[in-house]
């Protein structure tokens, strides 16, 4: 065990993944001497080589062609978009080419390749860098969109999402990538796909939330006990296809739920969750699904970020109302 | 100060720009011989080889056309007046290359292993068109224009780093390719890893209705590949020989190792751009055609080796007939193939199956099964 931050965890994972499988291969934009601009892949080019881990000319378009190619030619492709707003560049790549080619082919080819990007709010970058685009990629047959919520998670997510023989698409949040710490695994350890997570169980409501939103979640829950309220959090952990078993266990047994996300309310997970409760879980429910969200604008300039982001007090506020109803 | 030279003569720079570009040719339109140190590297029997190629592919144009017609075929792009170019560069190709095609490169695919009742379903939109078996290098027919190109480049980073040698990828793209920021950033790639790939544009003269005048100002568009730093040529699309030479030597280069090569072939799609409601008299005229129906890349071949004595009506017909009877047989195969099932389809989004799969799997089961 090794006290490893977020972004430490996923260098682990991909460091692992290197060493265990000579096909897999990491390159982007400045992936390599550089080791990303967030450092995710520090020292990987010094280790593995630059046949390994690699820097690409700068079109993101090309990063996710590129990928496609070296997975035809029996690669399993570990790109990374260096920021998820990028990703309009490659969407071809992604909706139009990877993620259909085993159908495409009835089986015949595939495509292990996982797509890394960070992404989410708070650290006041410049514009199209944090945006939560999880939702475009949610609507996409064939992907998986996963995405951790902690240390451990992040290395056992990425390690099974590189394992896999289909494309996954790994969201990393930027947020969290040094301001978590947790004491993980050194050797290698896979956490499922298609599965989430009762990250605190509870029995008066579910509070359903990804990535940051999680920990804010578990914040308000700790908050609400002190009343005497039980609040269950449910990580999503893979966002696309959604576990639905794990969804509406938890519902059935709250009988409330309020799905969280950092996305604006037309854009996303949340209402793939809701929607889901709605068709599947109706009549568990002692009350509508909530929703948090962020406002239907274009993500805001950098020093308006911290109004626009759902915060803890939203998530409290909302978790309330839902209780009350 | 109004007569002072400005430090840069633009207008020089720009009317410079792409003329180093000469197509290569080697049997002329009027089915004279350009280059005889190149024709007489062949016997006549690879020669008539090479025009039975050609033969084969507008007779399956022919067939194609109209079985679409007769709605027996669903997308079909024509391939009428592209033969010397699409047969002449896949002939220079050999099996274990990867070949990325686009919608018109049916023809190469066809020669590159894939059965023609495959070809056919595809057409249908028949996912057993598109189940390749493992020795086949090639992906199915690209739809996205110039996709197909930056995945090239990564099929040929690919054999690159399994150390494969004597290997290449090859791609095709149109004159309206050109203009897609993929088909550039697949030779800035290819180019950036000296990779082996060869790039190859079909110029048929038309994006759909576009000119390729109003693609783009550059004179060739050979010259595209020197802002890659890649080496490329102009050839005369309707001359086998040259496309087939320049093509052999172009797969040589990438192969030993000195990265990718560009070619632009100089051709005509005498046809319409699908058999979905194109009419090209909308956008182009009879004069324009008649020169190019004129160049027909079969006219100089067959009346070269008609001038040898080695090729006839009769013989031509023979082979006509020949082609036809697999081209009916290859309809048959296609027919019997089964209907398409959901479940089928849902079995091949994932290889392990998340609950939504699963989930309408059984559903899709109970509805199959009734």
């Amino acid at each position: 065990m090794s006290k490893k931050t977020y972004i430490q965890a996923i260098t682990d994972a991909l460091r692992l993944e290197l060493g265990s499988d000579e096909k897999t291969l990491v390159f982007g934009e400045d992936v390599g001497k550089n080791g990303g601009v967030f450092r995710a892949t520090d020292g990987l080019q010094a280790e593995f080589g630059e046949d390994r881990v690699f820097d690409t000319p700068l079109a993101e378009s090309g990063i996710g062609g590129l990928s496609i190619g070296l997975a035809l030619e029996g690669f399993r492709p570990v790109p990374e978009i260096q920021f998820l707003g990028f990703i309009f560049e490659t969407l071809d790549s992604i909706a139009g080419q990877m993620s259909r080619e085993r159908f495409r082919t009835g089986g015949t080819r595939h495509m292990p390749i996982t797509i890394r990007s960070p992404y989410g709010g708070g650290t006041h970058t410049p514009e199209m860098h944090a945006d939560s685009l999880e939702g475009y990629l949610a609507q996409i047959p064939g992907l998986r969109v996963v995405t951790p919520s902690n240390p451990y998670d992040a290395k056992g997510l990425l390690i099974s999402s590189i394992r896999n023989n289909d494309p996954v698409f790994f969201l990393e949040n930027l947020k969290l990538y040094r301001s978590m710490k947790a004491d993980i695994p050194d050797e290698a350890y896979t956490v499922p796909l298609d599965k989430a997570a009762i990250v605190r169980e509870g029995t008066d409501i579910s509070l359903i939330a990804y990535s940051a939103q999680v920990n804010q979640s578990l914040k308000v829950a700790e908050k609400l006990e002190k009343e005497g309220i039980s609040v269950e959090v449910v990580d999503l952990r893979t966002l696309s296809p959604l576990d639905e078993t794990t969804i509406l266990n938890s519902v059935k047994k709250t009988g409330r739920a309020v799905a969280i996300q950092e996305a604006q309310r037309q854009a996303g997970i949340a209402a793939n969750v809701a929607s889901l409760i709605a068709e599947k879980g109706a009549l568990y429910l002692s009350a509508p699904v909530g929703r948090v969200y962020a406002p239907d604008t274009v993500y805001p300039f950098g020093l308006a970020e911290d109004d626009w982001l759902p915060a803890e007090d939203e998530i409290e506020a909302k978790t309330r109302e839902i209780l009350n109803y | 100060m109004d007569n002072e030279q400005p430090i840069v003569d633009f207008s020089a720079i720009r009317d410079a720009l792409g003329n180093d570009f000469k197509p290569v040719q080697v049997i002329d339109g009027q089915a004279k011989v350009v280059k005889p140190e190149i024709v007489s590297k062949y016997s006549n029997d690879q020669l008539v080889d090479f025009l039975k190629l050609m033969i084969w592919e507008r007779t399956l144009h022919q067939r194609s056309n109209a079985l679409t017609r007769q709605g027996r075929l669903g997308f079909y792009a024509p391939t009428e007046g592209q033969e010397a170019s699409e047969m002449g560069s896949n002939a220079a190709m050999k099996d274990t290359d990867v070949l990325m095609p686009a919608y018109r490169d049916i023809p190469q695919l066809i020669q590159h292993g894939l059965p023609v009742y495959k070809a056919f379903l595809w057409s249908r939109g028949h996912v057993l068109g598109n189940e390749y078996p493992e020795s086949l290098n090639a992906m199915p027919p690209q739809i996205i224009i110039g996709a197909q190109y930056i995945q090239a480049a990564g099929v040929a980073l690919g054999i690159k780093k399994n150390g494969t040698e004597d290997k290449v990828a090859y791609t095709y793209t149109g004159d309206g390719g050109t203009s897609q920021g993929d088909f550039y950033e697949g030779m800035n790639f290819a180019g950036a890893f000296q990779a082996p790939a060869v790039f190859i544009v079909q110029n048929n003269g038309y994006a759909i209705s576009v000119p390729r005048r109003k693609q783009t100002a550059a004179k060739t568009l050979a010259q595209k590949a020197v802002a890659a730093g890649i080496p490329s040529i102009q050839v005369d699309g309707m001359d086998f020989l040259a496309v087939y030479e320049v093509t052999k030597a172009a797969r040589e280069y990438a192969a030993a190792g000195n990265g990718p090569v560009m070619i632009e072939t100089l051709t005509y799609r005498f046809g319409p751009h699908t058999n979905a409601g194109d009419d090209p008299k909308r956008y182009r005229t009879k004069d324009e055609e008649q020169p190019w129906f004129d160049n027909d890349p079969l006219i100089r071949y067959r009346k070269y080796l008609t001038d040898q004595g080695v090729w006839s009506e009769d013989l031509e017909n023979e082979y006509v007939e020949q082609v036809k009877a697999d081209i009916k047989a290859a309809v048959k195969q296609a027919d019997d193939a089964p209907k398409q099932k959901m479940t089928e389809f849902l079995k091949n989004v994932f290889e392990e199956q998340p609950q939504n799969i699963q989930q309408q799997i059984t559903e899709y089961q109970a509805k199959e099964s009734k």
